[in-house]
Parts: C-alpha cells; sequence; structure tokens
C-alpha cells in the first residue's frame, strides 16, 4: 500500500462476501477494505471469482451473504467488455449515461472526460468506428462521469497493445493520486505487479492473499524456482492447494 | 427511462435499411392489400369460339323465335372473351397462355337446344371447354368460373322456357291467341270460356234431359282442370329457383371479406414490427454489455421491461396506425370509429411489445430473439385464422387455447369489433391480461439476462 493510500480513509468495506449458484459456490466470504488512493489487483486462475467479485462491488450482481459498504461516494464500474452503445458517437455515449448517473452539469461532465481521455477529436465519431482501444478509453470515461471515489475495472488492458496500455496504467496512476480507490482485476501478474499497491489472491471462489506483490514474494520465498514475480504467484497457487 | 427511449429511436434511426424495411414493409402492405381489395377481380381471359351459323342462331319455343345468340352474353359476365372464330384457335390461345381456358360452342349446339326443347330426343346440347391443368389450384380455379358460367347460362335458357310455358297455360286456362309454327295464329277458347258454354248449353235442357248429367260433367271437368293448372304457373315458377336462401349471422360480427383482409393485414404487420423491435432491443443492450452497466443502479429491470415495451408499441402504434388510415381511405371505412382503432391499436401494440421483451429477455441474443420472433408469431397467426368446423372439435379446442395465449387472435378480434363493431371489452380485456403475464415473464428472463 502506497503510503497516500495508507493514511487515507476506508473507500470501500466487502464483509463477507460470498455467491453461491446452486450447490457451485463462486465466492466464499471474501472480506477486504479498500482505502482512498489505494490500486487493489485482484488476481487468480480462471474461475477463481474474481468478475463474480467486482460485480458484486459493482452492485449489479446480489451476494448470496455477506455486505459491501461504501462509505462515500459512488462506485464507477468498468466491465470487461466495453458498455456501449456502439451506433451512438462518443459525445452521445458520454452524454446518456452522464443523465442517467444524473449528474448536475451534463455537458460540463461530457466535455470533462473528452479531455480526460484524449477522444475530443473523435467525439462526433460513432464508437463502432473506433479502435479497441479507443473504445476502452470511453469504456473508462464511463465509468467515470460521477466522479465515484472508487473505480472497479475488469481486466481492462486485456485488449489494449502495449503502448494503450501504458498510457491506461498511467491514466489509473493519475485517478489513484487523485483520492480514487482503484480495484482491478487481471489475469497479468506482470500488470499486478507493476501497477497495484496491494494484490487480492483469489482461487476457487476464496481468498487466499491480500498484500503487497513483494509480501506475496515473501511468502513463497526467493529462490530459483522463482525468479519472477509470475514464477512466484504460480509457486503461491501450487502451494494452496491450487 | 425517457433518455433511454430517446437513445433506442436514435439507435433505430441510425440503422436507415432496418427502418426503410419496416416503414417500406408496411406501407407497401398496405397499399397492396388495399389495392387488391378494392378494385375487384380481374375477369380471367377466356378464348371464345361460336361455331354456329347466325343463321341457325334461333330456336323455335312455342310460338316464339328465340336467339340463343343472346344468351351467349350470360357466358361473358364473368370472363374476359377473346374472340376466334375456329377451335383451334381457341385452343392455341390456350396453349400459349393467353387465354386462361377456351370455350368452343358446336355448330350443332341450337340444333340439341331446339330438340331438347321439344323433346325430341336428339341429345343435351354440349359445349366445349379446353385449358391447361398446370397445377391443382388453377384447374380448380378454371373448373369453377366455368362451371358457375354456364350455370347462369343455363338458368336465363331455362327461365325463358318456363316463362313460355306459364304462358301457354295461362292461355289454356283464360283463352287467348298464339302462334304456332306453319300454323300461324290460333284462337284458344280455354278453360274457362268452355265451361261457361257448356254450363249455359246444359241451362237450355229441359230438366230430366239425359245430356245434361254429361254436360255436368264436362263442366266440372273444365272447372278442375282451370282451377288446378291456374295452381301450375307459381310450381313452374318456383322450378327456376327451387331453393331461396335466408341467411342469419348467429354470432361473430358481420365484417367485409375486404375489411376483415384489411384487419388482419394490419395486426399481422403489427405483430411483426411490435415483436422483432421489442425483441431485438432488450437482446441488444445485453449484447452491447450495457445491461450490466444500466441495471447497476441507473436504470431497474423494470423500468428496462416497460421502457422496451414502450419503444416497440411506439414504433409499431405509429406503423400500423398509418396502415390502417390507408386502407380505410382505400376501402372506404368508416373513419368515425377512428378513435376506436387507435385505442385497440394501442392496446394490441402494448401487448405485442410485452411478448417481444420477454423473447428478448428468454433468447438474450439478437439472432435468436429475432427468429424465435419469428417462429412464433407465423404459426401463432395461422391458427388463430383457423375457423370453427374446419377442424374436428377437440383440435379447434386446442388451437383456441393455443392461439389465446398469443395477442394475434384478440388484437385481431378487436379491431374488427372497433372497425365493424361488435363486442370490443373482452378482446381489451384479454390483451391486457397477456400484455401482464408477458411483461412478468419478461422481468422474470431479466434475473438471469446478464
Amino acid at each position: 500500500m502506497s503510503s497516500v493510500a495508507a493514511t487515507a480513509p476506508v473507500a470501500l468495506t466487502a464483509d463477507g462476501v460470498s455467491k453461491a449458484y446452486g450447490e457451485r459456490r463462486a465466492l466464499q466470504g471474501v472480506s477486504f477494505t479498500a482505502h482512498g488512493g489505494e490500486r487493489i489487483a485482484i488476481i487468480g486462475p480462471n474461475g477463481a471469482g474474481k468478475t463474480t467479485l467486482l460485480q458484486i462491488l459493482a452492485g449489479s450482481l446480489r451476494p448470496s451473504g455477506g455486505s459491501v459498504s461504501l462509505e462515500q461516494g459512488q462506485v464507477g464500474w468498468v466491465p470487461q467488455q466495453p458498455a456501449l452503445y456502439s451506433k451512438l458517437s462518443v459525445a452521445e455515449n458520454l452524454r446518456l449515461f452522464a443523465r442517467l448517473e444524473r449528474c448536475p452539469d451534463v455537458e460540463g461532465t461530457v466535455e470533462r472526460m473528452l479531455d480526460q481521455t484524449g477522444l475530443r477529436d473523435r467525439a462526433g465519431d460513432e464508437v463502432a468506428s473506433l479502435s479497441g482501444g479507443n473504445r476502452q478509453r470511453v469504456n473508462i470515461a464511463i465509468g467515470l462521469l460521477a466522479e465515484p471515489s472508487v473505480l472497479l475495472l475488469d481486466e481492462p488492458s486485456s485488449s489494449l497493445d502495449p503502448r494503450q496500455r501504458e498510457r491506461l496504467w498511467a491514466f489509473v496512476g493519475g485517478l489513484a493520486e487523485a483520492g480514487t480507490a482503484v480495484v482491478f482485476a487481471t489475469h497479468n501478474v506482470g500488470e499486478a505487479e507493476r501497477f497495484a499497491d496491494r494484490l487480492l489472491v483469489l482461487a476457487d471462489g476464496e481468498l487466499l492473499f491480500s498484500g503487497s506483490p513483494r509480501e506475496l514474494e515473501q511468502t513463497v520465498g526467493g529462490d530459483a524456482e522463482t525468479p519472477d514475480f509470475e514464477a512466484a504467484f504460480v509457486r503461491f497457487l501450487h502451494e494452496k492447494g491450487h | 427511462m425517457g433518455w433511454l427511449l430517446l437513445k433506442d429511436l436514435r439507435i433505430l434511426g441510425r440503422s436507415p435499411l432496418l427502418v426503410a424495411v419496416l416503414v417500406g414493409y408496411s406501407v407497401v402492405v398496405s397499399l397492396v392489400v388495399g389495392a387488391a381489395l378494392s378494385s375487384g377481380p380481374t375477369k380471367p381471359k377466356v378464348a371464345f369460339a361460336n361455331l354456329v351459323a347466325p343463321e341457325d342462331s334461333e330456336i323455335a319455343l312455342g310460338g316464339q323465335r328465340i336467339d340463343a345468340s343472346q344468351y351467349a352474353d350470360k357466358l361473358f359476365e364473368k370472363v374476359q372473351p377473346i374472340r376466334v372464330k375456329t377451335r383451334e384457335q381457341a385452343i392455341e390461345k390456350v396453349r400459349s397462355g393467353e387465354a386462361l381456358a377456351a370455350l368452343v360452342v358446336p355448330a350443332d349446339v341450337t340444333e340439341k337446344l331446339q330438340g331438347t326443347l321439344g323433346l325430341a330426343g336428339a341429345g343435351r346440347p354440349t359445349v366445349e371447354v379446353y385449358y391447361n391443368a398446370d397445377n391443382p389450384l388453377k384447374r380448380q380455379y378454371v373448373q369453377d368460373t366455368i362451371e358457375s358460367t354456364l350455370a347462369d347460362a343455363n338458368q336465363a335458357i331455362s327461365a325463358e322456357v318456363l316463362r313460355e310455358a306459364a304462358r301457354y297455360l295461362n292461355v289454356i286456362v283464360a283463352g287467348g291467341e298464339v302462334g304456332l309454327p306453319i300454323v300461324g295464329t290460333v284462337d284458344i277458347l280455354g278453360l274457362r270460356n268452355a265451361r261457361a258454354i257448356i254450363e249455359a248449353a246444359r241451362s237450355n235442357l229441359p230438366a230430366g234431359a239425359p245430356e245434361r248429367a254429361a254436360l255436368e260433367q264436362v263442366s266440372r271437368f273444365a272447372r278442375l282442370a282451370a282451377d288446378n293448372l291456374d295452381v301450375s304457373k307459381p310450381i313452374l315458377a318456383s322450378i327456376s329457383s327451387p331453393v331461396r336462401v335466408k341467411q342469419t349471422v348467429i354470432a361473430g360480427s358481420s365484417t367485409s371479406i375486404s375489411a376483415f383482409a384489411a384487419e388482419a393485414a394490419v395486426i399481422g404487420s403489427m405483430m411483426f414490427v411490435a415483436l422483432l423491435l421489442a425483441a431485438g432491443m432488450l437482446a441488444l443492450e445485453r449484447e452491447e454489455n450495457a445491461f450490466g452497466r444500466l441495471v447497476r443502479g441507473l436504470v431497474s429491470r423494470t423500468a428496462l421491461v416497460v421502457q422496451k415495451i414502450g419503444l416497440a408499441a411506439l414504433c409499431a402504434f405509429a406503423l400500423t396506425a398509418v396502415m390502417l388510415g390507408i386502407l380505410g381511405a382505400l376501402l372506404g371505412l368508416d373513419f368515425g370509429r377512428a378513435p376506436l382503432w387507435l385505442l385497440v391499436l394501442a392496446a394490441s401494440a402494448i401487448a405485442f411489445g410485452a411478448m417481444g421483451v420477454a423473447i428478448g429477455g428468454v433468447t438474450r441474443e439478437v439472432r435468436s430473439a429475432s427468429l424465435a420472433a419469428f417462429v412464433l408469431s407465423l404459426p401463432v397467426a395461422a391458427l388463430a385464422l383457423v375457423p370453427s368446423g374446419a377442424v374436428a372439435e377437440g383440435l379447434y379446442d386446442l388451437i383456441r387455447v393455443v392461439s389465446g395465449i398469443f395477442p394475434f387472435r384478440p388484437s385481431l378480434q378487436a379491431l374488427d369489433a372497433a372497425v365493424s363493431g361488435g363486442d370490443l371489452l373482452m378482446p381489451l380485456l384479454h390483451l391486457a391480461a397477456l400484455a401482464l403475464a408477458f411483461g412478468a415473464l419478461a422481468r422474470l428472463s431479466l434475473r438471469r439476462f446478464a
């Protein structure tokens, strides 16, 4: 956790969150807190429950048990696949969601997001004509319309090229520095190591670890079998029986 | 919710092909149906060869000469004749496809007709018909047209014969003049006059004369014959039209076939537009991944269902109102009842919209939703049009139940009542119940929609 985040107030608390689909338990009593300005990466193998946890935090899925509490402000949600209307332009998408979010100054908010995402010159273009990277920028911009205190991103860099990823993480870093708690799920453990202050490791719906990347490496011990962070992560999962 | 509706309308506006299909389909269907229903049926072309020589076209009926060719006009009331001179030319017209059929009147037809009327036993006159039986439908159509046409001609001739017979009976009863071949005009005494003469002769005979009893018998016969032959005139008249028809509608409307076809076209179009739009636009929210974003506090699932029903109902209502306006103008429907038409269109559009949203919610994908909308709506519409008595009673009851689950039949019943009069309340209540049921199903389907 960065020093700024450590002293910042709690923005979000998940307390014993669980989710079951019939007999299958997708999440089992997950608890954690997110502080303002903190960047938290949720990592884990496929089917670990990363997206389910984010959907519950976002309020688009009801938990079977436990609770999520937001201390102040709103939650911004950026799903993995861009949730945009491809027949509408960039500005029209932003305007529609700004109205649905009941932003007090719709046009001002749209202008701000166009500047923030660097898409002003594409404002009138239909989303269908944008590249995957630009769509993801609009997707994130919509998640930020209500100026949320917590931003949730589900694999935000999965469809981006390396240059676009750098710009994305720089943008997310800027949000965190401004005090927004950022919680993101990713398959890319390298990105988690580089851009997260804290990791939540999920496997089979269970929270196995909560701590910084360095703490995870220390947990498995540095040796020849764990030359990098990804190897340390795989070893950690193996030791935990996954 | 209003912003979502505007968004959907804007998306529709940016799909020119879809809008063109929806609007064009409705307008074209209404124009085609209206034009077809208002212009009346076209007479089929029939090649006609009359091989009877002009000087042989008359037949003698009693003392009258009747031109049989005037009865040929009866043949042309239901067909458009292409006159040719020979049988071969007539057949060629059929072969080439220029004529649907050929009708050939042989040269001996008047001679045989004369023999038939004179009970001479010359054989019944026969006309010849030639046609291509390309398919069973065409064969049936030609047979029906020709048989109906010849029946009219036969009836016209038999009516003339009966008229002549009745005139003769009248002369026999009451007396008068008749013209006979070769003999010329003959004065007929008549039974009543004969009886009067006999009565006068009998009264002049002395009482007890043996001739009085004989004349009494003859007089009685003349009276009986005159009375009974007089009665036979209306009996003869009834032979030309032995059965009269008195029609009474037990239930249902007295809508014309044209108006009913127009109503079916309007409701059919509404069904396609509302189902496809509602199902497609809801499924699109999921395909665009926007559903999850919307329902996390921006819009409730119930509001989303209502919004999609409203969108589909609004578009379907507007299109079918235009359609019904065009058809009403072409078919001369009573525009004084237009408020009822609009009420029914609105109720139907909402019910179809709810059904479409339920389809979209269950199928979850635009392609699947469109396919399901088509697959469901076509048989449902066909079932709703099956008349009672066309199938076994049990099967008809099943069809009524199945078609009652969907909005097509109550919509058609309601529109029929709005256009032509009848019970409007029950079909409207039926539609309201279906709208609520499908709306609830749609809302339920959104629980597993994301």
